[in-house]
């Protein structure tokens, strides 16, 4: 097992070189940032049950390829110009760190369940992309996983995505709409803190 | 002759509800606004909703999730699961699309027989995949506007229109089953399964859910809007240069 681990490590770092060589495209992004997470979990049943551990895997695989701050700022919508740029980082953050609490979450519900990439139908020159998952599981009907993705500095991020056509940024705009409204940007910057804080306590 | 003309009847009404899909977003787009305009009523419910749920349904499904091992789970999902593609095909005709109604009666016959009376979705292994359509699908083809914002303890979100499509709706297999008692069996173990399957995303609705309520009517309102064009709604371009900076 420790050689086929060392064995995987040394094809990763590999396939990194490579992959940095050549500009990486969106699907590759989306298998990269995935692969790696799903094949721990299915490989070690410790990460079901220690969050920590878990949270540690999303942070290492998944955050380097998420844009977090345009994210916050599509849940928040067009209100996002009225903020402070201390506003904008505190929201991000907080935002940032209710999103990885619920999704580990359901991660660790991750029951080898097939995931197929869909090719990338893209243009020359295009900064912004769809890149569609397809989730198939026996007995059901295969869960249509969408992530978008922005060009920036040469690398693919995601910034929104959507399952079975839920997007998650549109999914929040209307709960933070109704806070905005009642008690602006500092209300909804404590009750995304608290909400985080809440779900750490219950664990 | 009689044929020509149910060929007739049948292209007209394709042409019509292609027409009518072209009309809905902006039914949709004109109601957005009010279209929870029951909130104070619905809340309610889903306070009741939410009160039962908790004491009682999600601790009679966890132990039956538990107890049941899971090619079991599977083999009654997709035993259950079977008999509706034929009433899928029927929607699917309805709304003019011929060639997936042709492909749910095939997903039928393959896993009725190769499947063994649908424990095995051999279909899908052949890369048939099943279709998502029920009767408020239909009626939104058809123009149907989806009226009012419901929410019905232990059904769920509904629009006025999807309850009542709801209501129509129907798994050929129950009308099959006999004695009562058997059928009323089936009927339990069914509810129970689709209980189990939503444990985990009713649990992330709790967890990240700012206000749960809202969570689950935005999810609702996308998740119909995305089965009604089959996972290809047109995206409304949005001004997003604030996000982009």
């Amino acid at each position: 097992m420790q050689r086929f681990l060392s064995f995987l490590t040394v094809l990763g770092f590999l396939f990194f070189q490579v992959a940095w060589a050549e500009e990486k495209q969106p699907d590759q992004v989306l298998k990269e940032m995935m692969g790696e997470v799903l094949t721990t979990l299915s490989s070690d049943e410790s990460y079901r049950t220690d969050t920590a551990k878990l949270n540690q895997l999303v942070e290492k695989n998944i955050f380097p390829h998420i844009n977090f701050r345009r994210m916050t700022a599509l849940a928040v919508g067009r209100d996002w110009r009225k903020a402070t740029e201390e506003e904008k980082t505190r929201l991000t953050n907080a935002f940032t760190a209710l999103l990885v609490r619920t999704y580990s979450n359901a991660l660790a519900n991750y029951g080898n369940e097939k995931v197929v990439y869909k090719p990338v139908k893209m243009s020359e020159g295009v900064t912004e992309v769809l890149a569609k998952i397809e989730i198939q599981q026996p007995g059901s009907k295969p869960v249509n996983f969408d992530t978008r993705l922005e060009k920036k500095e040469g690398t693919w991020k995601v910034y929104d995505v959507a399952v079975e056509g839920i997007s998650l940024v549109t999914n929040y705009r209307d709960q933070f709409a109704q806070t905005l409204k009642k008690g602006g940007f500092p209300a909804l910057i404590d009750l995304l803190e608290n909400q985080s804080q809440s779900l750490i306590n219950k664990k | 002759m009689r044929f020509f003309f149910c060929l007739l009847g049948f292209l007209s009404c394709c042409a019509w509800a292609e027409e009518n899909l072209e009309n809905i977003e902006k039914n949709s787009e004109s109601t957005v606004e009010n279209r929870d305009s029951w909130e104070a009523f619905n809340r309610k419910m889903f306070k009741v909703h939410t009160v039962v749920y908790k004491s009682v349904v999600k601790p009679v499904a966890q132990t039956y999730g538990k107890i049941v091992p899971l090619p079991v789970h599977v083999s009654l999902n997709n035993a259950f699961s079977n008999p509706t593609d034929l009433w899928v095909g029927a929607n699917n005709l309805l709304q003019g699309k011929p060639k997936s109604a042709g492909s749910d009666v095939l997903r039928f016959l393959i896993n009725s027989t190769l499947g063994i009376f649908g424990v095995f979705d051999v279909a899908s292994e052949m890369g048939i995949a099943k279709n998502d359509e029920d009767f408020g699908q239909t009626l939104a083809v058809w123009g149907v506007p989806p009226g009012k914002y419901l929410f019905i303890p232990g059904i769920g979100p509904k629009y006025t229109r999807d309850a009542i499509g709801w209501l129509v709706d129907s798994n050929p297999l129950w009308w099959v089953i006999s004695p009562i008692r058997a059928r009323n069996i089936a009927l339990g173990v069914n509810a129970l399964e689709t209980t189990v399957q939503i444990l985990p995303l009713y649990q992330m609705v709790e967890e990240s859910g700012i206000d749960p309520y809202v969570m689950i009517r935005e999810s609702y309102f996308q998740r119909r809007n995305n089965q009604i064009w089959d996972g290809e709604a047109p995206i409304t371009e949005e001004e997003d240069d604030y996000s982009k900076e």
